[in-house]
């Protein structure tokens, strides 16, 4: 018999709920044949089978809630069935026909053990009993070694969590009832994981942040003249298209540097200034929106960029992103102008100071040199924490941010 | 010259704390009043009282307890003057560990009477008068304690005596009166008793070892009582006459009422201890002290004068030796900028009488009075294999746990060796330790530990010998 645990989320994640069983009991599966989806606040993971056999057990059905550690279900090991399996692996749409690039934490609980120090008998016996892996919990007692009281505690959560999850979304449900009639033709649908962060992260975002935007217009001709000139060339050498993106990235890291505020966060009574570029870049998926971050902007070239950016969009899309490549951003850039918005004001990305917001490119008639002159035109918003960030320098960043744009010569000069 | 640390008292507070110091690489001097090292513990205090402890034990075990294991040896007699050699041999070998400790660890000793001029400077004066004037960053007070007096009952050290004078009586005396159901008092009366005296303790409270969990200090006191010992609680002793033959000492109710006059031979005045800081110059340097006397520190053991520390008997705290080593140590610790830390909620306490009585942690009144939920687990000795063989099966284990984490919060031993025993306990709740830690960890068998094993299966109702 293999147990099928919830492996280790990541720092900061402690539980999950069960996105959508793949299999049903009795199934063949064969070694490592995803099994199940678990939803975190952040990723959607696969959890594959431990062994081959057949999936004799599923103890945490579709929308529950389980800790990490906790027991998903039992695998009666044996290769008989294994065959049959291989072929039944449609999947439906969540898994990823090519070969999976993702790399989901295997039986993660049996090799992650960040403490060396040896545990109690009572904490092994709990350990053993309960799934939930010691190894990953802190401890209250002497250097963090975990207690029987820790041990108590984390599984009278993990059998509580269910339940409260259940009780305050209970307490939230004091919309009045809508009429019989209409009563019949709306529908419930409870929030996944992702959207109840989502949500939750927003509005702390604006409650929190002195939050404000400012605007300006770029004019796209001369990156568009850029892209025209260069776009074969460029993606024959790189294997990627010469995208708009990494542009704009640049040109944020070229005036993040100059406005170091914009690239920081506030922690406390302190200010936190960041020397380093990690840029978050907001992908909508069917699920929601998910923020992957390229990290060292400063550092890498138009190509690079461009490369991390389309494969962080592949993957956000098929779920595939891993926790840690969506942490640490320290300025986010959302594009509404995929979706044809002309003008937005985004909603900043907390604890971050600032959001940049692109829009759709129109052409628009411009005076230029006293003529008019048609133009494609490119809204900007930059959302800002007044809290840090002045007036004077939110709107000096866009400024930069836009001239750099129209003379892209600017990038490569360094001005 | 200038020490980076001057210890002044070396007593086990002391002694450590300039061991230690010494170890991480202060240059550092002791100032010692008294002839030889070690403090009151070393000299007239816990050694002392062991062997006379160990050797009157021994003697009504040969007078009681042989026959029954065949063992013929005729009556057994004591031979007080050997008996005292014999205890002096013992504080002779320790206290001269001191001073080997102190050479090999290049610790400079200064024997006269320690005071603090001014911060950072330390005047000691010799018996023959001459004083020299010490320069250090860091002062350590660890001038420990000295018996407390009883008003109007003045301390001869012959016929009315301290813990001191207790221990140097040349004869066994026919009745011995003790003031005071303390540890002290128990232990040394009990010594006494054992080789032959006829011994009343006398006490204000109503009930013996104040401190002591309740249910163990109950049964002790009866076992004590079959010991041959009398009590008389609820007492006081208000005056001594001693121009006598004998002593007349004159016993009240402790509420008031109609005295009583007891006749003895000799008055063990063991009423507790008090800080020891005459002489030391504190008022002049401004250190303060509390209400009873104790110098006042903060978590770092600093007074409020800079420069300043204390230790031990002489600051608040249970007065015990362990608990002034740690302290000695940790401060040291402090001064080398390191993260010195005493806990102070696992400090095992330990009554060296028979059968002995040793606890760490809370007594249940102790977790009673502060609301917490808890669970007891009790095991007998007399359901132990080897105290039944070892004829020795008075007294308990009592383990008492958290009702919810079941982290161990007290455990308390009332049985032979017990303060051998109390170490594992001491270690388990160190680190946090449930009972069942204890339930699950191997213990050798025969042994008295078993019997702290059964306790702990006993919190969760699954004894096994019982």
């Amino acid at each position: 018999m293999a147990e099928i645990r919830v492996p280790t989320l990541g720092e900061s994640v402690t539980e999950a709920t069960i996105g959508k069983w793949f299999k049903q009991a009795g199934d063949a599966v064969a070694v490592d044949e995803p099994l199940v989806e678990l939803e975190t606040d952040k990723v959607t993971i696969e959890v594959p089978a431990p062994a081959a056999g057949v999936l004799s057990e599923i103890a945490a059905k579709d929308g529950e809630t389980v800790a990490v550690g906790a027991i998903l279900g039992q695998i009666k090991e044996g290769t008989a069935a294994a065959p049959k399996a291989a072929p039944v692996q449609p999947a439906a749409k969540a898994a990823p026909a090519p070969p999976a690039p993702h790399t989901p934490p295997r039986s993660a609980p049996a090799t992650a053990k960040p403490s060396e120090a040896p545990l109690a008998p009572s904490v092994r016996r709990l350990s053993a009993e309960s799934g939930i892996d010691a190894a990953t919990m802190p401890g209250s007692g002497k250097d963090g070694r975990v207690t029987k009281g820790d041990m108590l505690a984390a599984i009278e959560r993990a059998a509580a969590q269910p339940t409260p999850l259940a009780a305050p979304a209970a307490a939230v449900q004091v919309r009045a009832p809508s009429p019989p009639d209409d009563a019949s033709r709306e529908e419930r649908v409870r929030m996944t994981r992702l959207r109840a962060t989502i949500a939750k992260r927003l509005k702390d975002a604006q409650n929190t942040a002195a939050m404000l935007t400012t605007f300006n217009e770029v004019d796209m001709s001369h990156v568009m003249a850029l892209r025209a000139q260069y776009r074969d060339l460029f993606e024959k050498k790189h294997g990627v298209k010469l995208g708009f993106m990494g542009f704009f990235v640049r040109a944020c890291v070229q005036a993040l540097k100059e406005i170091p505020a914009v690239n920081a966060e506030i922690d406390g009574p302190d200010i936190i200034y960041k020397n380093y570029y990690h840029l978050g870049i907001a992908v909508g998926t069917e699920r929601g929106l998910v923020v992957p971050v390229v990290r060292d902007c400063d550092q890498k070239s138009l190509a690079e960029i461009g490369k991390t950016i389309a494969d962080f969009g592949r993957r956000a899309r098929d779920g595939s992103l891993k926790l840690e490549e969506m942490q640490g951003g320290t300025f986010t850039i959302t594009n509404g102008g995929i979706y044809g918005s002309l003008m937005s004001t985004p909603i900043l990305n907390a604890p971050q100071s600032g959001i940049l917001g692109m829009h759709k490119i129109q052409e628009r008639p411009m005076v230029v040199g006293g003529k008019v002159e048609v133009r494609p035109m490119m809204y900007l918003a930059l959302s800002y924490d007044h809290r840090i960030v002045d007036g004077r320098e939110a709107v000096t960043f866009l400024v930069r941010v836009k001239e750099c744009l129209e003379e892209p010569a600017r990038l490569v000069l360094d001005l | 010259m200038a020490y980076d640390l001057i210890v002044i008292g070396t007593g086990p507070g002391g002694y450590v704390c300039a061991i230690r110091g010494a170890q991480l690489g202060m240059k550092t001097a002791v100032v010692e009043k008294m002839a030889t090292f070690g403090g009151t513990c070393l000299n007239v205090g816990c050694i002392p009282s062991k062997a006379m402890l160990n050797a009157s034990e021994l003697y009504e075990e040969a007078a009681h307890k042989f026959s029954a294991m065949g063992i013929k040896i005729g009556k057994p007699a004591v031979d007080l003057a050997a008996m005292l050699k014999y205890k002096q041999q013992g504080v002779d070998g320790n206290v001269k560990g001191v001073d080997y400790l102190f050479k090999k660890n290049k610790i400079e000793p200064f024997i006269g009477t320690g005071r603090i001029i001014a911060p950072g400077k330390v005047e000691v004066k010799a018996g023959d008068g001459k004083t020299q004037v010490l320069e250090t960053k860091a002062i350590v007070i660890a001038t420990g304690s000295d018996a407390a007096r009883l008003n109007g009952i003045e301390i001869d050290e012959k016929r009315v005596v301290s813990s001191t004078g207790v221990l140097e009586l040349q004869k066994v005396p026919q009745k011995l009166l003790i003031v005071g159901a303390g540890i002290i008092g128990l232990e040394l009366g009990s010594v006494w008793r054992r080789l032959g005296a006829e011994v009343t303790v006398v006490e204000f409270l109503d009930h013996i070892l104040p401190g002591i969990d309740g249910e163990v200090a109950r049964q002790f006191h009866r076992m004590l009582q079959k010991q041959g010992l009398s009590f008389k609680l609820s007492s006081k002793v208000t005056a001594v006459d001693a121009s006598g033959k004998t002593l007349k000492v004159k016993v009240e109710p402790a509420s008031g009422g109609t005295a009583e006059m007891l006749e003895t031979d000799i008055v063990l005045v063991a009423i507790g201890r008090v800080p020891y800081t005459e002489g030391l110059g504190l008022e002049a340097v401004g250190v303060k002290k509390d209400n009873r006397g104790r110098v006042i520190v903060d978590a770092h053991f600093r007074t409020n004068v800079d420069g300043i520390y204390a230790i031990g008997d002489v600051i608040a705290g249970p007065m015990l030796a362990h608990k002034a080593e740690e302290e000695g140590a940790a401060v040291a610790e402090i001064l080398a900028g390191k993260a010195g830390h005493v806990n102070y909620d696992v400090i095992p306490n330990v009554v060296y009488t028979y059968p002995e009585i040793a606890s760490v942690g809370k007594s249940e009144e102790e977790l009673k009075a502060a609301g917490v939920a808890y669970n007891v687990g009790k095991f007998p000795f007399t359901a132990n294999g080897r105290a039944r063989v070892n004829l020795t099966t008075d007294g308990f284990v009592k383990i008492l746990a958290d009702a919810k984490t079941d982290r161990v919060l007290g455990v308390h031993i009332l049985g032979p060796d017990a303060g051998n025993m109390i170490g594992e306990a001491a270690v388990a709740m160190e680190f946090g330790a449930s009972a069942e830690d204890i339930a699950r960890t191997c213990h050798a068998h025969p042994t008295l530990t078993e019997a702290i094993k059964e306790a702990a299966l006993a919190v969760d109702k699954r004894a096994i010998n019982l």
